[in-house]
């Protein structure tokens, strides 16, 4: 089941419809990359809400997809862990360190605009006379 | 499944879900069975992991959280084992390893 890869404005948003196997998982993590430097877009949101078992092998994935797309200048979210999930994840000792996560697509959405922004008033030349 | 909540099930998907990811990982083949049981008021499923693979020549090891063979997390077994009501290992190195785990519900 191959996941849709939608594209809205500067981001990029993969929203998983139904469990995955390995190999499905695997290719989101090849076709968001790719997609990522092909439409040079700022954000990725990966939509979790569909699946409702998460283990060792989807948190790594969703964690290198975070790291590889911020490589390749890209933010990262994932949105919608199931509360059962979230549950099953701490029992099992697995994080996603360094990734962001978010309630549902519409924080996603707010998150990455928030860092657009921050980003563009990191990159702004400071003046003469600007505080901080 | 049984009764079992949503999010039991979701708990036992996941410990089901390390488990044979090991065996796919470290024995390459084998099998899982799972069944129902009873227990005085309570009821459960039982989940029998079966390969014949290498066995696992550290048991006490492999139980700790971090501890892998293969640059993995480390967190499957003893997770599975957090996850589970109970979690039994039998394994022979150059055998094979069993892994019995149940998860019980109380029925009112
Ligand atoms: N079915 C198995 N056969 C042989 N060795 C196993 C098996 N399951 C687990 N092991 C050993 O136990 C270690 C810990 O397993 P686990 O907690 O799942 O972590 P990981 O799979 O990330 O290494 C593995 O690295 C491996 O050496
Ligand atoms: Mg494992």
């Amino acid at each position: 089941m191959e996941v849709p890869i939608l594209r809205q404005g500067q981001y990029l948003i993969a929203s998983i419809q139904s469990a995955l196997t390995d190999a499905d998982l695997s290719h989101l993590r090849e076709a968001l990359i790719a997609q990522v430097g092909r439409s040079r877009c700022r954000g990725v949101i990966v939509d979790v809400t569909a699946l409702d078992v998460m283990d060792s092998f989807a948190v790594r994935t969703l964690r290198d997809i975070a790291h590889m797309a911020r490589l390749r200048g890209a933010e990262t979210v994932i949105v919608g862990i199931q509360p059962d999930v979230a549950f099953a994840m701490v029992q099992l000792g697995l994080t996603l360190k360094g990734v962001a996560t978010v309630l549902d697509l519409e924080e996603g959405l707010a998150f990455l605009n928030r860092r657009d922004e921050e980003r563009l008033l990191e990159t702004r030349p400071k003046r003469f006379g600007d505080r901080g | 499944m049984a009764g079992f909540s949503s999010g039991e099930q979701t708990v036992i998907a996941a410990a089901i879900s390390e488990i044979a990811r090991n065996i796919l990982m470290y024995a390459k083949q084998g099998e899982v069975f799972l069944s129902l049981a009873t227990n005085g008021d309570r009821q459960g499923v039982v989940v029998v992991a079966k390969d014949q693979g290498p066995g696992i020549a550290d048991l006490e090891r492999a139980m700790q959280y971090g501890y892998s063979t293969s640059h993995g997390v480390g967190a499957g077994l003893p997770g599975a084992k957090r996850l589970m009501d109970e979690f039994e290992v039998d394994t022979v190195v150059g055998q094979g390893t069993t892994i019995t785990m149940k998860k019980w519900r109380r029925v009112i």
